[in-house]
């Protein structure tokens, strides 16, 4: 056993930290948030040279087979800086997906470029009623010939304004809420039929609402297997709950780190707020949440690579609840020890415990992770 | 012991149930109930109905514009006010300044400024924490200089919420330098229109524009514009924060958030069923009844010794402190209730609300800048960390 980093993971540490430092500070960051796009296209560039693009991908795509316990040291830093970037979108979510039940075609024609910075996706899995419930689809897809029709809406999907494609999942068959009968497809932007509704995010990011009206695909376009993609959505979602947890390690450290150099600085009744007793076991709290989060996000990281499924989703589950819980901590603790101004606009203070909430709902919260250690 | 309203004060709350249904605007009511940032103009509008009727005022003496009300008609009247979605009046003139003035201010200041406070047509600002004084708010920094005839002013206030409406703020100051750093200070009256003062607004977690800092650059404060005495300001400053806290623990706010947090559980859907019928967040909702209903009793214990004219006491600080978490966890809740739909954030709708079809349920774009934005909950009005300071010390003696 070792539970160290690797050389190669200390390396790509070394180099977000210090494009962290160097080009992406918290004004800037802003800046690109409520801009246009709502984040750089230069950054995107950077990051395929930088080789972050490939992190989670095969060698025979163009990947780095860093693997999950690579996608750790990128979302931490992702968390660390607060990105706006597309990279939960397009690599975590909609390449992994293809990397685990596209063709080899598909993977080919789909992963180099993305490796490469030419090619954003984004995957559309929620729906109005659906929650957290990845079965409950009913947005459709109807054999036409030798083309599918989909129609339906998704909700809620990261950067499908800038995506060139987007994966979508579909009811082919079944009940809604069935597992069987869920088949995913992927559909140019630009189709006939397809529009978005796009916005802001109250955590600076963006996402649309995704409107599919009698959108016409060809069979070439389904990945994976016809109704059977329930498990592979699953298992990328999974992938992807272990990563956003390693972004929560990263947005969690920044909060507690800030907190505690706010509490030394800070003097009212003539002594530093760090002096008092009750507000040093608070910190220490936050210290012991973000200890604890910090190994749950690292041990479902390592059992999403393995292959024991009941491993998988309790080690990602039980990150899951403990996000929930160290965001109450860590988040409300971080506003109320920085008083008024942590409640501004203007600290980035506000800005990581958005985020860190957001976090706690994306991909299922608390109860619905909770719910789902109980059925295992 | 008796729970119940009397048959007077059962009419009563049946007259101010229909004054309400009758008179208050539906298109301002429908704002609040939606969590549409309200203008000043919505405010000015409810304000000036309430003056008509004679119940803009119930914590002032009647002479002055006051209802006579006893406080369990006052709680009434708020527990009405709340069902209906009635938006809350500004505090800084009725229930701060107007009855500071009562308490502490000259015949002459009391017929100056309490009639525009009633109908809204002076609105004031609360000058009290500095970006160095906040918590510990006896070291503040502002300075005022007695010059004989007026007092020259300079220094910076913060969190002055509605600072950029004010024509009025009332400041505390400091006129010398004493020992103990809370005898300096004086309170005073200050006109926001001087050239000398300067509105910088704060943009706060939600993207909204409410608080602000204010600046006094060389300001000459007439020398009648004090309040009291010279040195007296924290008297009336601490007068201020105790006085009117009866309703500082918002149970009838919180009732009517827990009463739209179900409505919303029962429109959104979980598993092909109502979320309203999912044990894990019915449960949820439970727990903060429970609170609730504590909180709601010990309320009504508070106002009843108030009515037999005891002290309240630091029953204020218990208030404030669980008031607010319990706020706060409705506010968490019905976040909580709309899932992905939380995401969504556009200020304009924020403002005005929705033009066109609204994205998901309709009033859940407000509900995560609503949870981020009620964390101030617990730091203002003084922080819950300094309410437990004063039960310690106040109550338990430690």
């Amino acid at each position: 056993m070792n539970l160290e980093f690797s050389e190669e993971m200390n390396m790509l540490q070394d180099m977000l930290n210090k494009f962290l430092h160097n080009e992406y500070s918290f004004e800037q960051r802003q800046k690109l948030s409520r801009q246009g796009i709502g984040y750089s296209e230069e950054n995107w560039q950077q990051f395929a040279e930088m080789g972050l693009l490939g992190v989670p991908f095969d060698e025979q795509y163009g990947g780095f087979v860093f693997g999950q316990t690579g996608l750790i040291v990128v979302m931490e830093a992702i968390g660390k800086g607060l990105i706006v970037e597309p990279y939960l979108a397009s690599v975590v979510l909609a390449g992994q997906l293809i990397q685990q039940v596209g063709s080899e075609d598909q993977k080919h024609a789909l992963l180099e470029p993305l490796i490469g910075g030419e090619l954003k996706l984004a995957f559309a899995y929620a729906e109005r009623q659906s929650r957290y419930n990845l079965a409950d689809v009913v947005c459709k897809a109807e054999k036409k010939g030798n083309q599918f029709c989909i129609t339906g809406s998704k909700s809620v999907v990261f950067n499908a304004e800038t995506a060139d494609k987007i994966i979508v999942s579909v009811r082919t068959s079944g009940e809604s809420i069935s597992q069987a009968g869920i088949s995913l497809f992927i559909v140019d932007k630009g189709s006939k039929g397809l529009s978005t509704r796009d916005y802001e995010t109250v955590d600076g990011l963006r996402a649309s609402e995704v409107h599919f009206d009698d959108v016409m695909v060809d069979e070439s376009s389904l990945i994976g297997e016809l109704d059977n993609a329930y498990e592979a959505i699953q298992t990328v979602i999974d992938s992807a709950s272990a990563a956003i947890c390693a972004e929560g390690v990263g947005v969690i450290t920044q909060l507690r780190e800030k907190t505690v150099e706010y509490l030394k600085t800070r003097k009212q009744f003539g002594q530093p707020l760090s002096r008092f007793q009750v507000l040093q076991h608070r910190c220490v709290d936050m210290f012991m949440h973000e200890e604890q989060m910090r190994s749950l996000a690292y041990l479902a990281a390592i059992k999403v690579t393995g292959d024991d499924a009941s491993e998988l989703t309790k080690s990602v589950s039980s990150a899951k609840v403990y996000l929930a819980d160290a965001r109450t901590i860590v988040a409300e603790q971080a506003a109320q020890l920085h008083g008024g101004i942590g409640v501004t606009d203007e600290l980035d203070v506000s800005h990581y415990v958005k985020r860190l909430t957001m976090l706690n709902t994306l991909f299922g919260d608390r109860d619905f992770h909770l719910q789902r250690l109980c059925s295992l | 012991m008796d729970l119940n309203y009397s048959p007077e004060e059962q009419a009563f709350k049946l007259e101010v149930r229909e004054f309400l249904r009758t008179n208050y605007p539906k298109d301002i009511q429908e704002k609040v109930a939606k969590g549409v940032a309200l203008k000043k103009s919505d405010y000015v509008t409810w304000q000036k109905i309430l003056y008509k009727k004679g119940w803009v005022a119930p914590s002032w003496p009647e002479q002055y514009g006051g209802t006579g009300w006893s406080p369990v008609q006052k709680y009434i009247f708020e527990e009405e006010c709340a069902a209906a979605n009635c938006l809350r009046l500004v505090s800084f003139g009725l229930v701060m300044i107007g009855p500071v003035l009562l308490a502490f201010g000259t015949e002459e200041q009391k017929q100056k400024y309490l009639p525009d406070i009633l109908k809204s047509d002076v609105w004031w600002a609360q000058g009290y924490s500095e970006p160095n004084a906040g918590s510990d708010l006896a070291s503040l920094q502002t300075r005022a200089e007695n010059k004989g005839d007026h007092y020259l002013l300079n220094g910076t206030k913060t969190w002055t919420t509605h600072g950029h409406y004010a024509d009025m703020i009332f400041v505390l100051a400091r006129t010398s330098q004493e020992d103990r750093k809370q005898k300096g200070i004086s309170f005073l009256l200050v006109d926001m229109k001087d050239p000398g003062v300067s509105v910088e607004p704060i943009i706060t977690v939600d993207g909204m524009h409410v608080v602000n800092q204010v600046f006094f650059d060389e300001i000459k404060v007439p020398i009648e514009n004090i309040v009291g005495k010279e040195g007296e300001g924290w008297t009336i400053a601490k007068y201020l924060l105790q006085h009117e806290r009866t309703n500082i623990a918002q149970v009838p706010r919180s009732k009517k958030q827990i009463e739209r947090l179900k409505a919303l559980a029962e429109k959104e859907q979980c598993n092909g069923k109502p979320l309203l019928k999912d044990t894990n967040f019915r449960r949820k909702i439970a727990e903060v009844e429970v609170e609730l209903m504590a909180l709601e009793m010990t309320n009504l214990r508070v106002l009843s010794k108030l009515s037999a004219g005891e002290p309240p006491g630091s029953a204020s600080s218990l208030l404030k402190v669980k008031g607010t978490e319990v706020q706060q966890a409705i506010t968490a809740l019905l976040m909580e209730a709309v899932a992905y739909y939380g995401f969504p954030y556009d200020k304009n709708v924020m403002l005005d609300g929705w033009e066109e079809d609204p994205i998901g349920p309709e009033e859940a774009i407000f509900l995560a800048p609503h949870y981020f934005d009620w964390r101030k909950t617990s730091i203002y009005g003084g922080s819950n960390e300094i309410q437990k300071n004063i039960m310690a010390k106040a109550v338990l003696g430690v």
